[in-house]
């Protein structure tokens, strides 16, 4: 118990303090993106991992999110920060009718859809030019030079995203979910309503991640279709947080974000400059390897898997000493 | 009227070549239950392939289907081998890790084009790239006619050889029950390997033949793979006729909306279609043959 | 007036007919048998009970009501708990993370859940294996379980799909045992069951069916002694 408080209590004042001590931009960017991701892969996370209907199309609700914030400047002469709660409520909106759709099919068929999804919205994006500006983007002003006052609404926002995922997970509607993950026919003849709490894990998840897309808009400054709703760096990136980090655990996609984030730039920066420069051309394929390795041999994450790989560590280390 | 035939008559002939993908998929979906990601790369591969036979090799387009065919097919079986069928040992909470590992070997398949060929866009230009055939004030296409020939070719025989041959025999029985199928006998594991490389062969084929029309670049990927899954998914899942009507939906229903809307929301037609069929016909055009 | 009446019931897949005008009722308090041979509808007709698929002609009625086309899930609200033959352990949760999740039905807070779910496992002697995962459970644990996550849901009727089969002569009396006390708890109970042991000693009346069609109806020694009853048990084994 004191050694969990102790751990709590420094993990809280290392994340509080850390753009105070590390004034690099370089390096607080680094996470702030990392902690929008912790945000997205949750999200992702309570939908697939704990409620069993595994999305391939997140990038809807992020990129929803970061048009809904950029809409505010560009049609209403308002703050992109508007869009921070909207965007999390048009997302929700969304999602009602992509579980509409979606909740139709089962298993495989679901990410399917959701896939296809995420590409109609990308299209309507592109296409709708008086809405979106197409693929010109939206480009914005920052509100703040510094990177501080970013790092802290994300970092409030991806603690309060874990909180409230974790509070879920222990209620009523937690069991519900994971017993459809488990038996969708067993959930219904327990008197479970399985369209309907499968469409509560999707609002909830959507939520959080249109609150994460109008983040990037008002962090980034500048969005296009290709971007906010890329299928390979948004859809399956936050299918890759959430299983290198760990299915169904509350820190899996947290720990996932940070590695994942942190590979990308390895590549993209060719090893922070100290491999040759064509390194960084392969980033993409760098990514797609890492998902064929995922998935042949840490298919719970480094969380779920934690107990494994800590007896093989542990092994090898006996063999070794 | 005579822009709306000319409409139809060029959707009926990408539709044959898009069947011709679509079955493909539909295969491997019947035999695995799953759908494959990477379909529209593999494409992509034997579309490279083509071009670098014709480019270097001066090989005529369609000779390249001796060499992309067989070459898919070893790439597709491998695939499977390697990659898919040691995941059903895998024990994960998400059952759609085969799913996902075809995304994964699209995006690697992609990247690696990229890292050879760049970026840039290739064509393979023939004789007879654009030449066409008047019957009244219709044109018909002659590379296109070709294609849609040899898709009613493969098609042809890819069904006589489900029906006819004892391997096409026990991929049927492997697709309708696969644990009945083992219990006859069946190795299944190895028909998945077989068939993963039929499906291949299969879209390398359409590859081949999209290439005289059709213009190159690593991510054109990712569009067919979207495309041949839509099909699917009109077609019902897991029926190559259904692929094939659904192929041809889908072709006319592209054509009618670029002539009508608009080229930038042609891609999108199929999606909405796509919607359509899960709202009101779920299950897909099967439902309608019943077969 | 009966707790469970099933009208003409007929349930056809795509020209297999699989369930064929049957009806019979389910009295307060009382359990009833379901028998017939492999493949003779039994199954089908509690898919049917609980609506996991649309039927194709006649009636369920329980307490008044009709069932014909509502959710399952509605169903289970209204007082039928279901078992299932081939056993749906929620196989990466605890045993009583399984009956907590059932308790919900009725309860909203977790504590008042758990603890309901704790009564209902030492009730179904299953207390012992409450930290264990549902899928780590023997067949015998695993059958259990489909009960106690019935009995969760604080049923008037269940229904139990051959909870008997697979189990050992020991494990057997204690599912007769179970039953029993649960019915004493003011539940009545519709069994599917093969094994004739178990059929015998609890039922009070026995419906029999053969090819969806009822062929016996009537007080356990009626059906048991019933021409048509073992023609179609002793034809089964002959073929
Ligand atoms: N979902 C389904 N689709 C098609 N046919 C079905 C379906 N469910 C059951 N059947 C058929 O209905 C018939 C009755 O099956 P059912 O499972 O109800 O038998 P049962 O009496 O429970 O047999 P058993 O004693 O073996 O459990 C069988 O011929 C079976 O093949
Ligand atoms: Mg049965």
């Amino acid at each position: 118990m004191q050694k969990k408080t102790i751990f709590w209590g420094v993990l809280a004042v290392v994340a509080l303090a850390f753009p105070l001590v590390i004034r690099s931009p370089y390096y607080q960017h680094l996470v702030i993106i990392s902690l929008m991701w912790v945000i997205i892969g949750s999200s992702w996370n309570l939908l697939a991992g704990y409620t069993g209907q595994v999305s391939f199309g997140h990038a809807i609700f992020f990129g929803v999110g970061a048009y809904t914030a950029g809409l505010f400047p560009i049609h209403l002469g308002l703050s992109a920060w508007w869009g921070m709660l909207t965007g999390g409520i048009v997302s929700m909106l969304v999602a009602l009718f992509v579980g509409w759709v979606c909740f139709r099919l089962r298993g495989p068929y679901f990410a399917l859809a959701t896939l296809a999804g995420g590409e109609i919205v990308r299209l309507i994006a592109t296409n709708w030019e008086s809405l979106t500006e197409g693929m010109v983007g939206i480009l914005i002003i920052q509100t703040f030079k510094s990177k501080l006052p970013y790092y802290y609404i994300v970092l409030v926002l991806a603690v309060a995203c874990i909180l409230v995922i974790e509070r879920i997970m222990k209620s009523k509607w937690g069991y519900y979910f994971v017993s459809i993950r488990e038996d969708q026919d067993a959930a219904e003849s327990m008197g479970i309503n399985t369209t309907l709490y499968k469409n509560i894990s999707l609002l909830v998840s959507a939520f959080f991640t249109g609150m994460a897309g109008a983040f990037y808009m008002n962090y980034m400054a500048f969005i296009d279709p290709e971007v906010v709703f890329s299928l390979h760096f948004i859809s399956i990136m936050a299918i890759l947080v959430g299983i290198v980090g760990g299915v169904a655990t509350i820190w899996g996609p947290a720990v996932g974000a940070f590695i994942m984030v942190g590979l990308q730039e390895t590549f993209r920066s060719s090893f922070f400059g100290l491999a040759p420069k064509w390194i960084s051309q392969a980033h993409a394929l760098a990514f797609g390897l890492l998902v064929i390795f995922v998935i042949m041999y840490l298919p719970n994450g480094i969380v779920g898997d934690w107990a494994t790989i800590k007896r093989l560590v542990f092994r090898t280390r006996r063999t070794a000493g | 009227m005579d822009v709306f035939i000319q409409t139809i008559v060029s959707g009926i002939l990408i539709g044959g070549i898009y069947s011709m993908i679509g079955i493909g998929m539909t295969l491997i979906m019947g035999v695995m239950g799953i759908i494959n990601l990477a379909h529209g790369q593999l494409m992509m591969v034997a579309m490279y392939i083509t071009f670098v036979m014709a480019h270097f090799f001066h090989v005529d387009p369609y000779l390249s289907l001796l060499v992309a065919m067989p070459a898919l097919f070893l790439l597709g079986a491998f695939i499977q081998k390697t990659l898919l069928n040691p995941l059903i040992k895998v024990e994960s909470i998400l059952p759609e890790n085969q799913v996902l590992m075809t995304v994964g070997i699209g995006m690697v398949l992609t990247e690696i084009a990229r890292f050879i060929f760049s970026s840039d866009y290739k064509t393979v230009k023939t004789s007879y790239s654009s030449s066409a055939i008047f019957i009244g004030k219709i044109s018909f296409n002659v590379p296109m006619c070709i294609a849609f020939g040899f898709a009613l070719f493969f098609t042809a025989l890819l069904f006589w050889f489900l029906l006819k041959t004892d391997l096409g025999r026990s991929i049927r029985a492997t697709a309708q029950d696969s644990e009945a199928a083992t219990l006859m006998g069946i190795n299944s594991s190895r028909i998945t390997v077989i068939t993963f490389g039929i499906g291949s062969a299969l879209v390398a084929a359409a590859g081949v033949l999209l290439m005289p029309i059709f213009y190159l670049f690593p991510d054109i990927g990712g569009a067919f793979t979207l495309k041949a899954f839509v099909i699917t998914i009109l077609g019902g899942l897991g029926s190559t006729v259904g692929a094939i009507v659904g192929g041809i939906v889908l072709g006319v229903a592209e054509s009618l909306g670029a002539t009508y809307i608009g080229m930038g929301y042609k891609e999108m037609v199929g999606f909405v279609i796509f919607v359509l069929v899960l709202i009101f016909l779920p299950g897909g055009l099967k439902r309608l043959t019943k077969i | 007036m009966a707790l469970l009446e099933i009208k003409n019931l007929t349930k056809s897949f795509r020209g297999l007919t699989a369930v064929n005008n049957v009806s019979f009722e389910v009295h307060e308090g009382e359990i009833v048998s379901l028998i017939g041979p492999n493949g003779a509808g039994k199954t089908t007709i509690f898919n049917c009970i609980n609506q996991f698929f649309p039927i194709s002609g006649g009636d369920i009625i329980f307490r008044g009501k009709s069932l014909k086309g509502m959710k399952t899930h509605k169903i289970c609200r209204l007082g039928i708990g279901r078992t299932f033959q081939v056993v749906k352990p929620l196989k990466r949760m605890t045993v009583l993370d399984n009956v907590t999740a059932s308790s919900f039905c009725r309860i909203n807070s977790i504590q008042d859940a758990r603890r309901k779910a704790l009564e209902i496992l030492e009730f179904c002697h299953l207390l012992d294996e409450k930290d264990k995962l549902a899928r780590s459970l023997p067949i015998g644990g695993r059958k259990r379980l489909e009960i106690a996550r019935a009995l969760a849901t604080d049923p008037k009727l269940l229904l139990l799909d051959e909870t008997a089969a697979g189990l050992n002569p020991s494990e057997l009396d204690e599912a007769i045992d179970l039953i029993r006390r649960i019915r004493e708890t003011g539940i009545s109970i519709l069994v599917v069951e093969h094994i004739m042991k178990v059929v015998m000693t609890i039922s009070d009346r026995i419906h029999a069916i053969n090819f969806g069609q009822t062929i016996a109806e009537g007080a356990p020694e009626e059906v048991a002694n019933n021409k048509a009853v073992i023609e179609a048990y002793l034809g089964e084994k002959h073929a």
